[in-house]
Order: structure tokens, then sequence, then C-alpha cells
């Protein structure tokens, strides 16, 4: 077991892709520990491995070479079955373009991760409403997605990747298909989350102003952490 | 994810694409419907052609002269002149499971009555041909034992003799001339209706048989005996007690080959309900050929469906659904769409064989049998043609169905 309280940690992931004939290396040797409640920024020019890391860390994905602890929990050789149970448990994700599904309310989108939890229907409505409380859509919660705006279908979004009180939240640009003023809001609910609820954050972000509010970024270029910044 | 849950979401998707969902529901529609309406065709005419043996009777047997035919039923009569009186006799003296003999000799003559005349089939039987063939006397009398044994001069006509004879003048009492012998007419038997289109039952006249062997004839031999068994249940040991009685009257040494045949109503009526089955399959075949198109249209539509919501896939996967949770969801839509399409073809197929039965006037009959078939067949065929989709949507790749545009 670890003996520090390292949430997450990385040892020499590799990532290689096989187009063809050729080989891409996404991500060549990559070694990073985070900590449990800890907000960190991954940034880096597109192709840099970005999303490959984030999809390693949240289970979508299993690296090529390379260990990834996740609670003191080697992740990186379990299977499907049981990484979407990790999934399910541990992670919440949430996505530029929000992911929601169409023509369903608010308060169904939010419930989605519980149906594949054995949950009970009226917890899963207790668990619903709460979550969606905490993004601020209390009132909200039996609009459909398309009546919704952009904010707030990206915080039905977050208060679905809540809804299973995780431990790990990932946000791929979360505020990329935004204006600067919602982009703000949507931050804003993370940093509450993170300091409030002590959930340890990951985002991926292009913009600088958003990857300030993070206690850490980490520089990402041709699958290697080239730079690391901390406030 | 329970059941349960897992038919709401399946329930949902398809009410989300209610004019899709029917569209590719019809084909299981038609499908179920044309199989439940062609076996109910089928059951009904089965129906009444064992109503019709019925009421001819299913405890009735026919001894013939043996012949080379096989089965001895066409070629069968006159081939061999060996059956007595004497073998009837013998029959209902000894054998137990015996009810009524009526020795029988036939001919066809032209019979006059007056100025009018009509040929026609002229049955030479016993005072019991009513019990053995359940045929009553509508109107007069039947000739009783004595009339039988004294070779009487007497006889019983079929409805539409009397018909064309009398003309709805009252026939008893009458004389008609069989091939110019005079006979009194006492009886008119109560009309049958066709018969199996074999000929007609009422086209015919009945005398003693000991009367056509004498003066019709001139014979003294017969040629078959009607036998009624005590019990449809007990036909084929009356059939046994009837072959080692004759094989004993005709002196057949053990292993030679019998001269005569002993034939079963119960299986002539088997035969008849034999070939209405085969009808029946080559009708329900087609019917679950057009079942399988409707599956394949069910096929086709969850791989369109698959394909649409490819980014659907992604997001439940995302958020912790398993290969297996993906896989229920898209089979239990299709089973949802064939089931649902499946109750809807039993409703057809019920509705269009009670108005086959208004307009043709045929008899139909649906049976719970056909129709737990058809929901059941139709949940297979989901199974089966959702499948492949299913299987196709489970294995698709988080990362790429979440990025698919």
């Amino acid at each position: 077991m670890e003996s520090n309280n390292n949430l997450i940690r990385l040892e020499d992931l590799k990532k290689i892709y096989k187009v063809g004939e050729t080989q891409v290396n996404a991500l060549s040797g990559v070694s990073y520990n985070i900590k449990e409640g800890d907000l960190v920024a991954i940034m880096g020019p597109s192709g840099s491995g970005k999303s490959t890391l984030m999809n390693i860390i949240g289970c979508l994905d299993r690296p090529t070479e390379g260990k990834y602890f996740l609670e003191g929990e080697e992740v990186s050789t379990l299977d499907k079955n049981k990484l979407a149970r990790i999934r399910n448990k541990k992670i919440g994700f949430v996505f530029q373009t929000f992911n929601l599904l169409a023509r369903t309310t608010a308060l169904e989108n939010t419930e989605l991760p519980l149906l594949y939890s054995s949950t009970s229907k009226k917890e899963m409505m207790e668990m619903a409403y709460e979550s969606l409380a905490i993004v601020g859509l209390k009132g909200r919660e039996l609009h459909k997605t398309n009546q919704l705006s952009g904010g707030e279908q990206q915080r039905v979004a977050i208060a679905r990747s809540l809804v299973n009180n995780p431990s790990l939240l990932l946000a791929d640009e979360p505020t990329g298909n935004l204006d600067s003023k919602t982009g703000k809001e949507i931050m804003e609910i993370f940093k509450k989350l993170n300091s409030e609820k002590k959930i340890t954050i990951i985002l991926v972000t292009h913009d600088s102003e958003v990857a300030q509010i993070t206690h850490r970024r980490i520089y990402l270029k041709d699958g290697q952490i080239i730079k690391e910044e901390q406030n | 994810m329970n059941i349960l849950r897992t038919i709401r979401v399946a329930l949902r998707a398809l009410f989300r694409n209610k004019m899709r969902s029917l569209l590719t529901a019809l084909g299981i529609i038609i499908g179920v419907g044309a199989v439940i309406a062609t076996v109910s065709i089928g059951q009904g005419a089965k129906r009444e052609v064992e109503k019709r043996f019925d009421a001819m009777g299913t405890n009735l047997l026919f001894v013939r002269p043996g012949s080379r035919s096989f089965r001895g039923r066409h070629g069968g009569g006159g081939t061999y002149v060996n059956l007595m009186p004497s073998d009837a006799k013998a029959i209902l003296e000894k054998c137990d499971a015996v009810q009524y003999i009526s020795p029988s000799v036939s001919t066809r003559a032209q019979v006059v009555y007056g100025n009018k005349n009509w040929n026609t089939s002229i049955y030479g039987v016993s005072d019991k041909y009513p019990d053995i063939r359940k045929w009553a006397v509508e109107d007069g009398i039947f000739f009783d034992e004595n009339q039988v044994r004294a070779g009487q001069k007497v006889a019983v006509l079929g409805s539409e003799v009397n018909e064309n004879l009398f003309e709805g003048a009252d026939p008893i009492g009458q004389i008609i001339r069989i091939k110019k012998i005079p006979f009194s007419v006492i009886g008119v038997l109560e009309e049958k209706g066709e018969s199996g289109g074999w000929f007609n039952r009422d086209d015919q006249i009945v005398i003693p048989y000991t009367t056509a062997q004498r003066r019709l004839l001139g014979i003294i031999h017969i040629q078959s005996i009607d036998i009624s068994a005590v019990s449809m249940e007990r036909t084929t040991e009356a059939v046994e007690q009837i072959e080692e009685v004759l094989r004993i009257q005709h002196k057949i040494a053990p292993g030679a080959e019998d001269d005569f045949n002993v034939s079963n109503m119960a299986e002539i009526a088997e035969g008849a309900a034999e070939s209405r089955d085969v009808l029946i399959f080559l009708l329900g075949g087609i019917a679950c050929v057009s079942l399988l198109v409707g599956g394949i249209g069910i096929m086709n539509i969850m791989l369109v469906s698959v394909t649409e919501r490819i980014r659907e896939i992604g997001i439940r996967m995302s958020v912790g659904a398993r290969e297996k949770d993906i896989l229920f969801q898209f089979l239990l839509e299709a089973i949802v769409l064939s089931v649902l399409g499946g109750v809807l073809g039993i409703l057809l197929g019920v509705g269009a064989s009670r108005l086959i039965s208004i307009i043709a006037g045929w008899q139909t009959l649906v049976s719970n049998f056909s129709v737990v078939v058809a929901f059941f067949f139709s949940g297979i065929v989901g199974i089966v043609f959702g499948f492949f989709p299913a299987f196709k949507a489970s294995k698709l790749d988080p990362i790429d169905a979440l990025r698919y545009e």
C-alpha cells in the first residue's frame, strides 16, 4: 500500500498507437503523482498527449507500458469490466461538449451513473436532486437538456460527474464551448467542489486564465512532462 | 443495471422514434399475423373434417375382400369373392369388441317411379345400418331383422333420391322399380350432406342385403361388412378380433397373407387430417419466411440505431456501463420491439381469421397453442436478430464513441 496520500501515481507511462506501419508515441514516459484534494491543470499544444493522459487517468484506456495506481490499486492491468466499475465508483467526467443524453431531463442525465450501480430508485432521485442543487440547478431538474443554456448543460454534466461521490473528477476543456463569463462561473463551481468537498480535480485546458485558479499546472509536449508550475 | 430499468430505458428509446419503431415492428406484425391466421384456417378445416368423421362414427370398421393393392380401398372390392354372410355372423358371435354388423353389397341401377327415373347407388345392408352409420330415418321406418331375413322388397331412400323421384310428394308406401323389380318405399333417410368429396351419401337407396343378393345381383357372397366397435377405444382390439375370426373362417395357414382387409374409420380420418397438416405446414412455412424477413428488418434498424447512438453509448460507458449493460440495453430494445410486434401481430391474426370466417364462411380456430408459439417465436426473433447489433454496440471503444460526430 501507499505510505503517503497520493491519489494518483503514474510510473513511466507509455502509450503507443500503431497507425498502419508507423508507430505514434502519444505518451513516452510520464511519471507523476497527484495528491488527494489537489487541483491540477494539464496544459500543452494539441498532439502533446494531453487527451491520451486524461483517458488513461480516467480509466477509459490502458497504457501500453508503465504503471498507474489509483488510490494505491494498480489499474493499468485491469480488464474492461473492472475499469468500468472504477469509472462508475471513483471517477467523474466533464467534457467540452457536455455529452448529455438528448431529449432527456437534467434529472435523468444526472441519474445515469447510478443506473449502473446498485442504487434504489428512491436513492437515485435523492442523490441526483442533491447533486443538481450543488451546481445551482435547483428548480430546473425536470427541464430537458435542449431547454437549457450551454452553461446550464455543463452544470448538469458536473452534477452527473458528482452524483456517485467520486474521488477524482476529470474535466476536458470544460469551458471550451462557453463564453468567458459562463466559463468563469463553471470554474467557480470546480473551485468550490475542490475546496469544500476536497474532491481531486484534473483539468485539461488551453486557457491560461482558467489554469490560474489551479494549484499546479503541468505542461506536456511530445508525450512528456516538460514543465511544472505551482501557485 | 436491473432488468426492469433496462426495459424502461429500452421503451423510452423506442418511443422516442415512434414511427420508425412501428414500421420496424410491421414486419413482425404481418409475419405473426399471417402465421396465426393460416394456422387458424388450417385448424378450423381440420376440426371440420374431424367433425364429419365423428358424425360418420369413429368406431366404424370395414371388412373388404383382400386385393393386390396394399390398402385395398380402391381396387379392393371384388378382387376376391370370398366374404360370406356366415363370416359376418361369425364376427358378430365371436368378437366381443364388436357391437353391430351389417353385411353389405352394392350396385348401381336405374330406378323408376311413374314417369320419372334416376340412376343411383343401391346398397344392400342389414337392419343395423342406421346404428352403425349413426344415420336416422327421417320419415317412415327402416327395415327390421325379419324383413332382412325374408329378403323383402322394401327400400329406404336417400333424401336426394326422394327429391328427384317424388319431388315433395309423400313417398311412403309408393312402389318404385329397381331394375324393373318393384320395391315398396318404407322410409327416407335424413339428409347428411356431402361427405369428404368422395360421393353424395344422400344419393342412394338402401335395401335389405339379402334382397339385393337374390333379386338384383344374383350372388350368394357379400362385398363388404360394415362393423361398429363397442367404443372408439376398442376399435383396434375389434380389428384384431375380426382378423383372427376371419383367418379361421377362411382357413388361412399361419404366416400366410390375409385374403381380406379390415380398415378403420379412425385411420382414414387420420389420413385425411394428415393431408391437411401438410397444407398447414406449407402455409405456416411461408408465414415463417415473412417472420424471418421481419427479423432482418429489426436487425437493420437496430444497426442504424446503434450507429446513430454511438455517442450515447460512449457517454454510458464513460459513467460506468459495462459491455454487458450495453449489450442488454440494445438486445432488450430489439426484444421489446419484436414482442410488441408479436402481440400486435397476434391481434391482427385473430382479427383476420374472424374476418375470414365472416367473409368466406370457413370455420377458423385460433388455438392457444399457436398464440403462445407465435409470442415466443417473436421473442426469439428479437433475440436472434437483435444480438448482432447489440454485440456491435457493446464492443465499441468508449474513447472513439465519445468522440464520434
